[in-house]
């Protein structure tokens, strides 16, 4: 199935290769590197390339490519799902997913990748799993490792590679034991100059942080689980209490994991918590344009509007901004055109304005196109499809947990044409 | 690494330029090293450096400053810098990693060579590290080779990998590592046997193929599920090694497919599409244990086996798509099914356990496996259940870029088929602006697809907003879209032609050049009372430079030429005068402009016709000159042109077809979706071609599984089997499971949940499906007043019984209430004398407050008279019996469809226990009522069984 990978950074080094068969040489990567001239951002690479004798599918994360070679028909999404699970498991080891990560701890990536794939095809992938066999690198464990000779890696099957619950390793002990759960919910939506919508939704999810000692069984449920149109699971859920009781009702894995995706239905009328006024405009005489934007609350719950933040991406003539603003900064990325306005809290006495001047290439003709808006923000403590969960409850052992829940609501593709 | 472990580096450029003197014999050789400057000096112009190895080699290149002269022309070197700097890095590349690797694979190899650990350790990260940025580190070979029994497991490991590198670049030596896995393979420790198989099996070196194949059989009967997955990915390794082994590892593979193991079952068929995808035969007896496995196999599994699933359900199963007069059938209740004489169509229960079993994996958070289900209810489900994937495919276009691009691939394509699919979710597909290039094109199909009477005016006031976009590729592709709404739906055909006209004087050349080739073969469609738009094309002609564009008018012109007599010869006068300048394919149009006003006006354009003709006649293509011969030819007349002279009006004026527009993706469906050949639109290596459904369903019985002995500790497996071995009694496999997808399951559960109630003692037919999870009905054997403190209650635990097969499994429970203990508790006379009974062992003591429970058995010769014996203590006897009820007198029986009747309603085979009479069940249901019968040749049974039966569906 997959047969290499290469990792690969912007400037087009490969910095990394593993072989899981035969040994593949790099320059099969060319044709990737041909692909990657012709787009304009490394977002247009498309995913999926044919060679005269492979196929690359190619996943692109946090400025790294992780190229993978195949020689067969494959599902293209089994890859594809499996590379973005490489950098989660990169992400969860040490932090972050970047190249000099990655190339300080060479040895323990190439440890992972080893145990992830057996002859292509995966081998272990949970997290929790895998962490048993390699342990994530930690200051202590180097400082202790090398005074005594102990390693990182384990020599037992982890418990979950044969038990039913994979997800969950064996004998987790807490002196805290804590439950946490954030919902955090999503808008999408495209707003048209009006500020009419044209599309909106609400795509929710529950990110669980469980630290629970033993093997405690949680009932999760919600006070209207009927606003949850199409919903995905951990493979923890049990989907057949799900279909008849509307509660969730899991095994929970050891840390941090995504309980559930969910998206609200669509009959329920989204609420868009902000509104726009805008008038983004190009004189058709001299090198120039202006610019006014006003940002208010609209359906906020009651509650304010954080870390709202406007990015605009401009249209390739547009040289500088000569603006204002009258509450927090702006700034202008030249090279990549996107203007950044930076407003913080939404005050709702003193609505925040940005207003100025936009210069333009010397002779460029007019843009044809007014560029979109795309806004970013948060409300905490609402969840704006109005989701709440009515309890949680422990089975299986016998102490009392901590339990919370958090409910976020952010800007997803929140996009304002004008 | 500094500049001094460097010294051979003098002598390393010299050998480059050695080298590369043999390739371009006429350099001349500056100062030996006078190229050569460490740290960081400024590199003329022209120059090159390669740094990467902590000192800069400069190599000055094509300058013309003269560092060394050159026969050639310095044009011509400059042109050829490239290629040869790109020769020249390869091979400083090469030349240069070889000797740092030399220098510091010295001391690594003196660290693998020590004795302590720790260093040992610290040198093969080391060497890892080299590994894994793509320098060769073979060298070091014999020098690792040796750690490979090291008693350090990280230590070992890294050996494992370099091992597994290099092995075949060193054959040999690599033998050496072999017996040290050989040792392994027979550890207590599974985590260890299978590490070994699996660097073992991934040494490609034919030699050890004998080997390799042993371990594998051996591993494939290993008592771990983890070694035995191991042993299905060794399976493709040796395979891809020697291919040869074929016969052998098939056996294997059959073997292995047997295996219950959620853990193996993904593995076993990856190595069973790679070795063997042709051997169906191999699957008949795993289907439905493969179904009822999968919801529990890991993610990967799960598409692998689903996607193989599909594979198998379209050679074994017939269509469910029967369109005529079905297509309302299908429509009303499921239920009707039955009742519906005039649809010789049932679905095979294997067919439906497969949809059923997949279905709850749409809800997975692995896109992949989403997907997989998607594509499997898209080939193999009745049409008007596909729609069930909607919503989850739609969810996965939240996920990462490259999943959109896929997803969206595959909803292009299903989307011409089956629009009323998507069209729910139309705005889902509405277009970003900070989408890349290919997921707005592909966005833009879907849209397309989706576009009908109802919503065009939505779409096409979204693609208004499209056309305006600063990314102009896309822009364009709108116009091409607009097109094709605009073919399709003929409502709307003036509204897009007035839109794609306003277009016309838009600013961005590639978007007047796309509305004018989308307006030129929407005329084509409909030229009546279009003259307005042709003539204003002709007015922008001049301002019109893309060649396509130019060459649409022309064409336009000529073939509409008498709609708009005046401006067409001028256009011609026009093009007379720019022809030489023009692009092949305006110059092909104008040679057809002209031919064709001379057939129609050859009084006003005869001499510039002529003129165009004797252009096209010296023009430097083929193509014109043989075009321009050709026309001339054929309009003007002149002795030899013959016949044809008389018809060229009639063919080059001839009606014209309208071009279809059509959708990229037409065509993709010949591959099955969600596989690379789709994405790729081209059939990849490997790729299994979908079958057709087969007319006539081969024989359903070789899925049928021989009753498999329960084995007690796997209770999990169990159960999957039982539903194995029941899923033949028609289609209520998993009444035991909770899921109820088709109409008859309902009615399924309401049968077993009443025997399961009212009726107290019977309750046969949950034994079938779920036999250790259905809640047991205990019944009082001996109450403690009268047995003096013993308590004894027993239940039907509905297990063949241990000790012999005609026995009935009972389970007792013997409990002391009183404040002594009691001893010797056994069992003393019985009646009827020849009753049969399998008695428990004597429970010597028991104390106060504790219980006991213990198993006997009874064979109550399939009738359901009472047993009576005695329970005995030290000091007392109680005489008990236990009253079977009919339903326990039975055993689920398997037996194929043929043998049984094909009511779906809910039917149940079953053995008496005893003389393993068979019992027949079926149940028919009509519209009001319902039709109970019950075949055995044991009549008195037959007859109390009904009256059970019927007692406790009339309480339901």
């Amino acid at each position: 199935m997959i047969h290499s990978l290469f990792l690969i950074n912007h400037s087009g080094d490969i910095f990394l290769e593993k072989h899981w068969k035969s040994v593949i040489s790099h320059s099969v990567c060319d044709y990737f590197f041909e692909a990657k001239e012709k787009a304009v951002d490394p977002e247009d690479v498309p995913p999926v390339l044919q060679t005269p004798h492979h196929y690359l599918i190619t996943v692109h994360r946090g400025k790294l490519f992780f190229l993978s070679v195949v020689q067969t028909e494959v599902p293209p999404l089994f890859v594809i799902e499996f590379l973005h699970r490489v950098a989660d498991t990169f992400q969860d080891y040490f932090g972050e997913c970047s190249e000099s990560v990655i190339k300080d701890n060479v040895v323990t990536v190439y440890e992972l990748l080893e145990e992830m794939l057996d002859n292509g095809f995966p081998l272990a992938t949970e997290s929790n799993v895998l962490k048993e066999l390699i342990r994530p690198p930690t200051i202590l464990r180097s400082v202790v490792n090398t005074l005594t000779g102990s390693s990182n890696v384990g020599d037992t099957l982890p418990t979950g590679q044969l038990s039913t619950i994979p997800w969950r390793r064996a004998d987790v002990k807490y002196t805290n034991n804590e439950a946490y759960f954030d919902v955090i919910e999503e808008i999408d939506a495209i707003l048209d100059k009006s500020g009419t919508t044209v599309f909106a939704e609400i795509q929710g999810v529950i990110e669980a942080s469980v630290r629970l000692t033993g093997m405690p069984d949680l009932t999760l449920s919600f006070m209207n689980p009927r606003l949850l149109d199409d919903v995905s699971f951990h493979p923890c859920v049990r989907f057949k209490r799900w279909e008849s009781e509307r509660t969730l009702s899991f095994i929970p894995p050891d840390g941090n994991f995504t309980l559930m995706n969910y998206h609200v239905s669509s009959q329920n009328p989204v609420a868009i918590p902000v509104y726009v006024k805008q008038s983004i405009s190009f004189f058709e005489s001299g090198p120039c344009g202006r610019l006014d934007i006003t940002i208010g609350p609209k359906q906020t719950m009651g509650k304010t509007v954080e870390a709202l933040m406007v990015k605009i991406h401009m249209p390739k003539a547009v040289l500088s901004a000569n603006l204002t603003a009258t509450q927090g900064n702006y700034t202008y990325d030249l090279p990549n055109k996107v203007l950044v306005w930076d407003i913080g809290k939404l005050n709702p006495q003193k609505l925040p304005n940005l207003k100025g001047i936009l210069s333009l290439q010397a002779g460029a003709p007019k843009p044809e196109d007014n560029p979109s808006l795309n806004i970013d923000l948060r409300i905490q403590q609402v969840a704006i499809s109005g989701l709440k969960v009515s309890r949680l409850e422990m089975f299986g052992e016998k102490y009392k947990p901590f339990k919370g829940v958090k409910y976020v609501t952010k800007a997803g593709k929140f996009q304002v044409r004008t | 690494m500094s500049v001094q472990n460097f010294p051979p580096i003098y002598s390393t450029v010299v050998e480059i330029f050695q080298w590369l003197k043999s390739v371009y014999k006429n350099i001349s050789f500056p100062e030996k090293g006078s190229c050569l400057s460490s740290g960081r000096s400024l590199a003329p112009r022209g120059r090159r450096s390669c740094s990467s190895i902590g000192c800069i080699v400069s190599v000055p290149f094509g300058s013309h400053n003269n560092v060394w002269s050159t026969g050639r022309d310095p044009a011509i070197w400059e042109a050829d810098t490239d290629a040869v700097y790109a020769a020249l890095s390869h091979h400083l590349w090469s030349t240069f990693t070889a000797p740092e690797a030399k220098s510091s694979n010295e001391d690594l190899k003196e660290m693998l060579e020590s004795n302590k650990e720790s260093l040992k350790l610290e040198a093969m990260k080391r060497v890892v590290g080299l590994i894994a940025k793509g320098k060769n580190a073979s060298e070091l070979f014999p020098a690792v080779v040796k750690n490979v029994a090291s008693k350090n497991i990280e230590l070992k490991k890294l050996v494992y990998v370099y091992l597994v590198r290099y092995a075949e670049e060193q054959q040999d030596l690599a033998l050496l590592s072999i017996s040290t896995f050989q040792r392994a393979l027979k550890e207590p420790n599974q985590f260890i046997r299978a590490s070994a198989l699996r660097v073992l099996s991934s040494i490609r070196v034919s030699i050890i193929v004998p080997i390799m194949m042993l371990a594998i059989k051996e591993a494939s009967a290993d008592m771990s599920p983890y070694v035995r997955k191991t042993a299905a990915h060794a399976i493709q390794k040796l395979y891809s090694l020697d291919p040869d082994q074929k016969e052998q590892l098939i056996e294997v593979i059959e073997k292995l497919l047997k295996d219950k193991s959620t853990l193996v079952a993904g593995s076993v068929v990856v190595a069973f599409d790679e070795v063997c995808p042709d051997r169906i035969d191999l699957i008949h007896k795993n289907y439905r244990k493969l179904c009822n496995l999968l919801v529990d196999v890991e993610e990967w599994g799960q598409v692998v086996i689903i996607s193989m699933l599909t594979r198998y359900a379209r050679t074994q199963f017939t269509s469910p798509w029967k369109e005529d007069n079905e297509k309302a059938f299908y429509e009303s209740e499921e239920e009707k099914k039955d009742q519906t004489e005039a649809t010789p169509y049932t679905m095979d229960p294997d067919h439906r356990l497969l949809l059923r079993n997949t279905k709850p994996l749409l809800q997975s958070r692995n896109t992949a496996v989403v997907m997989s289900v998607a594509q499997l209810y898209w080939h193999l489900a009745p049409k008007h259940e596909v729609n069930i994937v909607t919503k989850s495919l739609v969810r996965l276009l939240r996920s990462h870029r490259e999943v959109q691009y896929i997803v969206l691939q595959n909803i292009a394509t299903m989307s011409i088929q089956r629009k009323g699919m998507f069209e729910p979710f139309m705005k889902s597909f509405y277009v970003r602006s900070t989408d890349a290039t290919h997921i707005k094109t592909l966005k833009l199909e879907i849209l397309t697809n989706l576009a009908n009477e109802a919503n065009i005016s939505t779409i096409l006031r979204e693609f208004q907003t499209y056309v305006k976009s600063q990314d102009k590729a896309f822009a364009a592709a709108t116009i091409q879209a607009i097109g094709r709404c605009a073919t399709d739906i003929s409502e709307v055909t003036d509204t897009c032609l007035s839109g794609l006209v306003l277009l016309l004087s838009n600013r961005d050349e590639t978007v007047v050049a796309e509305s004018v080739v989308v307006i030129k073969k929407l005329l084509q469609t409909q030229p009546t009372q279009h003259s307005d738009i042709i003539k204003h094309m002709a007015k922008l002609f001049d301002n019109i430079s893309v060649s396509m564009a130019r060459a649409s008018i022309l064409w336009l012109m000529g073939e509409y030429c008498e709609r708009v007599p005046k401006i067409a010869p001028d256009v011609l006068r026009k093009m007379a005068k720019t022809f030489t300048a023009e692009e092949d394919i305006v110059k092909l149009q104008t040679v057809n402009l002209a031919a064709k006003l001379y057939l129609t006006n050859s009084k006003q354009t005869k001499l510039l016709t002529q003129y165009i003709l004797n252009l096209g006649k010296y023009d430097q293509s083929y193509d014109i000159r043989d075009r321009t011969r050709f026309v001339r030819q054929l309009i003007v007349p002149n002795e030899k042109s013959g016949a044809l002279n008389k018809y060229a009006r009639r063919i080059l004026l001839a009606p014209k077809p309208a071009p279809m527009l059509e959708s990229a993706f037409k065509d993709r469906d010949r591959f099955q979706l969600g596989t690379l050949s789709h994405s790729i639109n081209s059939k990849a290596t490997g790729y299994q071609e979908l079958s057709d459904w087969p007319a006539v369903a081969p024989d359903q019985s070789v899925r049928n599984v021989e009753v498999v002995e329960p084995s007690s500790s796997e209770s999990e497996e169990q159960s999957s089997d039982e539903s194995d071995e029941t899923s033949s009694d028609s289609g209520k496999s998993s009444s035991g499971s909770e899921k109820s997808s088709s109409e008859s399951e309902p009615e399924q559960k309401k049968k077993t949940k009443t025997k399961k109630a009212p009726q107290k003692k019977s309750k046969a037919a949950a034994a079938v499906t779920a036999p250790s999870f259905g809640p047991v009905k205990t019944h009082e054997l001996l109450h403690h007043m009268t047995g003096k403190g013993l308590s004894a209650k027993y239940h039907f635990p509905r297990q063949p019984c241990l000790y012999q097969p005609s026995m009935v499994a009972v389970q007792v429970i013997l409990a002391n209430s009183s404040d002594h203990s009691l001893e010797k508790i056994h069992i003393g006379d019985r009646s009827p004398a020849g009753l049969n009974i399998h008695c428990f062992n004597t429970i010597e003591r028991l104390e106060p407050e504790a219980s006991v429970t213990v198993s006997m058995g009874i064979d109550f010769s399939d009738s359901t008279q009472a047993a009576n014996f005695q329970l005995c203590t030290k000091e007392d006897q109680f005489s008990v019996s236990i009253q079977p009820v009919v339903g326990e007198l039975l055993m689920p029986s398997t037996m194929s469809e043929q043998d049984f009747s094909k009511e779906q309603g809910g039917s149940f085979a079953g053995r008496t226990v005893s003389s393993g009479a068979l019992v027949l069940v079926s149940l028919e249901l009509k519209e009001s009522s319902a039709l109970l019968t019950i075949n055995t040749e044991k009549s008195v049974m037959a007859s109390m069984l009904l009256r059970d039966l019927k007692q406790a569906l009339a309480l339901a």
